[in-house]
């Protein structure tokens, strides 16, 4: 057995406690970074936590998350027993009763029932997060026990990884591309195919505190050591960007194609293109060029706001040295243009010949051997129901079992009614009326405050099952219950692992526990042959890898291993000839799907469209570009504001603002400061810095106040301090993706406090209103043009 | 018996509070004590556009370099934790030592 570990999962102590071995998933919140933890418990209790060093990733390091574990298990404001509420009283905090699992279900199983008979099972909507174990079981909450096609990630156009795997899987017909950071085998840097990419382009990702999708961040401190440098591409200069040695291109917010394709055709003119990639590898290089050649430098530098020789630079550096590796981020996501950017970065990587080889950019098998349950569950769906799923009909990227529904459409449909009714909410891990995952919340609240049955699961109450749900279901912590972690979730293998269980929370469910308990009532077609959650472990595992749960507790992790060049071993298709998993075959810089459905097949950039250049008029009023997520080590998105030690160095929302921004605004450190704009306002405070232009400002996200009034209407203060009130609903790009989290527009005042009123909405776009506005264009396919 | 001390590599060090809070869980320490704590020099621009951006850490007086679990042969709590893999633990000589061969960017702590 290839047993990664030298010890034992479950080691007895001389004093009685017992050492587990685990690796962290969630709750709480994080990705799938598998970090190896042991966890001493007594009695019961969890009473150390301590990093794993035979994790081969991670080497026993952790987190501030990891390690306030213990605060957030133990913390009083835990919910740990399933919790109900009477209908009419959503919002009020003190009507919560404690129920049974039991209990629970039955209603549950009544409920969904009911409305199936009146409505139909598409008027149930699964409301999903990100990030969590969740995001692997809320699609089978939905496809396969509650049986219905529309699983919603509600953030405005499904802005976070769901439009960097779909130009993936387009561009490259392949899963989510990384960047090498050895991760494939247990000897990392040392195993003989590697090679340290020389430098690593972090395009709008700072992974040192965001570990996304699996990435374990400070892994790139490893390379940093080795002797990688990182070219940092970002509206704030961030520690690594830096640092001597490495450079931040600090390019306006919003403008990442247009520096993109400049880099492109600089690489092109000067000749410094990987010929023989190109030549054997690459659909419709002349057209790119041609398309490049409309952003040379000079003119791209003016877009962009930096240097022409800057871009040349950057140009020469990530062709002339080899490999390089380009870890693209969520800015690539959140941005109306983001399709685009997506593409051309991948472009990029492309015609420098770093696809796919050592230190360059790895690329996932389309054919996931872990993971697949989640959209295979769609197979448990009639075929008529799949066909009603919320938007595929408008956005035809959104077909398939792993996309969800388009999020912009689903507040439409609730709102309109059209083109049916959703009567009953299930929200898995997402407080998205907190400043995540959606846009204008008090929308999404008023659209959703009437269903007619609403469920949730989390571990403590938020804004968000406060003011909607009915029941309350509680989550174990990754602690608490067996799992798998899976990175990227399961759309690039670099490793499976053991998240296995420590200590007991009797009266909580796992995701995987619901969905087999609930399923076995709702949908004993796919649930019913399980009897125990490790028969349903056991079989992922046997059909991916050959052996048992209790086999892989043992193993700890399993490393699949990895082939580079797969395109030139028929890795890639399912046909098992050479060549890319796409329309043509190979790497598409001209996108045939694109091309099929009416769109622009080459990148192409749009103007930010709220930013002085497209609206002169607007930022009159609005001169500041506001952008927002940047990530703290302290917090997940929403989660972790009660837990005390963590709070204690970050307490209240922080809005960075130049100093010249900010002494022309009277505002000094510290000030309590609003954000607003003509959809609403935010307020936080001031944190001065130059690591951001005097033009741009930046808005942390994820804030609510657990210590605040928990009842409607202050809901502990959730809309006080929440960026997404500035944001507009729908203003999205091609295919249904993309919104200008990074790229809105603001002015800033100092105020009293965080309970500061805000000027009257005057939205003169009527965007946050009503649908369909003029600003949002046409890029998205019509009905008619749909394949 | 000598003092051991704490030696940081702080060119790598990112900031990220674990070696705190690992700090905090060992010796059990109430909110308002840190046994370590997260320094911070810059960020600031040099007219010739270079910036100064510096962590580091620097132990408090609640520091006992964690004696407990290193006369079990185990790395303070801080040193095991830490992210960027910055922070080292030894006598004053190989604390030096490494000091020598690091060459810069560097500090030994006694608390």
């Amino acid at each position: 057995m290839n047993k990664q570990y030298e010890h034992d999962w479950k080691t007895e102590q001389s004093d009685g406690s017992t050492v587990f071995r685990t690796c962290a998933w969630s709750p709480p919140g994080c990705h799938p970074t598998s970090c190896g933890v042991e966890l001493t418990v007594k009695d019961g209790k969890i009473v150390h936590v301590e990093g794993d060093e035979s994790q081969p990733i991670t080497n026993g390091r952790l987190c501030p998350r990891c390690l306030a574990l213990k605060d957030y298990s133990y913390h009083p404001d835990r919910i740990l027993h399933p919790m109900k509420r009477e209908r009419q009283h959503r919002g009020q905090a003190d009507k919560w009763v404690q129920t049974t699992w039991d209990e629970a279900f039955d209603t549950i199983c009544e409920k969904v029932a009911e409305i199936k008979e009146k409505h139909g099972a598409e008027s149930i909507a699964v409301y999903g997060g990100t990030g969590r174990e969740a995001s692997m079981f809320y699609w089978p909450i939905a496809y396969s026990v509650l049986g219905t096609p529309n699983v919603v990630y509600p953030l405005s156009g499904v802005s976070c990884y769901g439009p960097r795997q779909m130009t993936a899987a387009f561009i490259l017909g392949a899963g989510y591309p990384e960047i090498d950071y050895a991760a494939y085998w247990p000897e990392r840097w040392d195993h003989p195919e590697y090679e340290l990419p020389k430098y690593v382009v972090c395009w709008g990702k700072m992974p040192l505190y965001s570990n996304g999708d699996g990435l374990f961040g400070h892994a790139l401190i490893d390379m940093m050591k080795l002797g990688t440098r990182f070219i940092c591409i970002d509206p704030r200069v961030t520690w690594l960007g830096a640092q001597p040695g490495n450079m931040t291109v600090q390019l306006r917010a919003g403008t990442d194609t247009a520096l993109a394709l400049a880099l492109i055709d600089t690489i092109i003119k000067e000749d410094l293109y990987d010929h023989d990639f190109v030549t054997r590898w690459c659909y419709g290089f002349e057209e790119l060029t041609e398309r490049a050649s409309e952003y040379p430098a000079e003119k791209v530098a003016g877009i962009c706001d930096i240097d022409a020789e800057t871009i040349r630079i950057v140009a020469r550096l990530i062709s002339v040295n080899h490999p390089v590796s380009i870890a693209w981020g969520l800015a690539v996501d959140q941005n109306p243009n983001g399709t685009m950017a997506g593409q051309a970065i991948l472009s990029l990587a492309a015609i420098t010949g770093n696809i796919d080889v050592p230190g360059g950019l790895t690329l996932g098998s389309p054919f996931t051997n872990m993971g697949g349950w989640s959209g295979n569950s769609m197979q448990f769906l009639p075929q008529e129901l799949v066909d009603k799923k919320l938007g595929n009909k408008t956005y035809p990227a959104f077909h398939g079992p792993n996309a969800t529904c388009q999020s912009d459409e689903i507040l439409d449909t609730l709102e309109s009614g059209q083109p049916y009714e959703l009567h009953m909410a299930w929200i898995n891990s997402t407080n998205f009326l907190s400043p995540t995952c959606s846009a204008q919340p008090e929308r999404w609240y008023n659209a959703l405050k009437d269903m007619d049955f609403t469920v949730a699961q989390d571990t403590y109450m938020n804004p968000t099952i406060q003011g909607l749900a009915d029941y309350f279901l509680p989550l174990p912590t990754y602690a608490e219950h067996d799992g798998l972690v899976v990175p990227y979730y399961g759309a690039n293998n670099v490793w499976t692992a053991c998240m296995a269980k420590a200590v007991d929370q009797p009266d909580t469910r796992s995701d995987l526990e619901v969905c087999l308990e609930l399923g076995k009532r709702l949908c004993p077609e796919a649930w019913g042959k399980y009897e125990t959650t490790e028969d349903w472990l056991d079989e992922q595992l046997m059909e991916a890898y050959g052996f048992t749960w209790k086999d892989f507790r043992e193993m700890g992790m399993y490393f699949p291993g990895n082939e580079y060049r797969k395109y030139e071993k028929g890795l890639m298709r399912p046909d098992g000839q050479p060549g890319f998993n796409t329309v043509t075959g190979r790497v598409e810089l001209f996108c045939a799907a694109y091309a099929a459905w009416g769109l622009d097949p080459l990148p192409n950039y749009e103007e930010p469209r709220f930013e002085s250049v497209a609206r002169p008029d607007l930022a009159e009023k609005y001169p500041l570009i506001i952008t927002s997520g940047a990530r703290t080590p302290l917090f997940f998105h929403s989660e972790l504001r009660q837990v005390d030690i963590l709070r204690s160095k970050n307490p209240d929302p922080i809005i960075e603002i130049n100093p010249e921004a900010a002494r022309a605004r009277g505002i000094h450190e510290g000030d309590f400061v609003q954000a607003f704009n003509m959809f609403g306002h935010a307020n936080g405070r001031a944190k001065l810095t130059e690591t951001i232009e005097e033009g741009t400002t930046h808005m942390q996200h994820g804030w609510w106040f657990p210590e605040g009034e928990a009842s409607f209407p202050n809901l502990y203060g959730v809309f006080k301090s929440n960026f997404n009130n500035l944001m507009p609903h729908e203003c999205i790009g091609q295919l249904g993706f993309g919104a200008p989290y990074k790229s809105m527009i603001c002015e800033i005042r100092k105020v009293d406090s965080l309970d500061a009123e805000g000027p009257a909405v005057e939205d003169p776009l009527n965007m946050s209103n009503t649908k369909g506005s003029g600003m949002t264009p046409g890029y998205f396919c019509t009905e008619e043009k749909a394949v | 018996m000598t003092k051991n001390a704490l030696f940081i590599n702080y060119e790598y060090c990112s900031g990220c509070h674990s070696c705190e809070l690992a700090c905090r869980n060992e010796l059990g320490l109430s909110i308002n004590e840190w046994g370590i704590k997260v320094l911070e020099d810059g960020p600031r621009q040099f007219d010739d556009g270079s910036w100064q951006w510096d962590y580091t850490v620097h132990p408090s007086s609640k520091c006992n370099l964690c004696e407990h679990r290193t006369s079990q042969g185990l790395e303070p709590a801080c040193v095991m934790h830490c992210q960027a893999k910055v922070l080292s633990y030894g006598t004053p000589e190989e604390c030096a030592e490494m000091l020598k061969q690091k060459g810069s960017k560097s500090a030994i702590f006694m608390p």
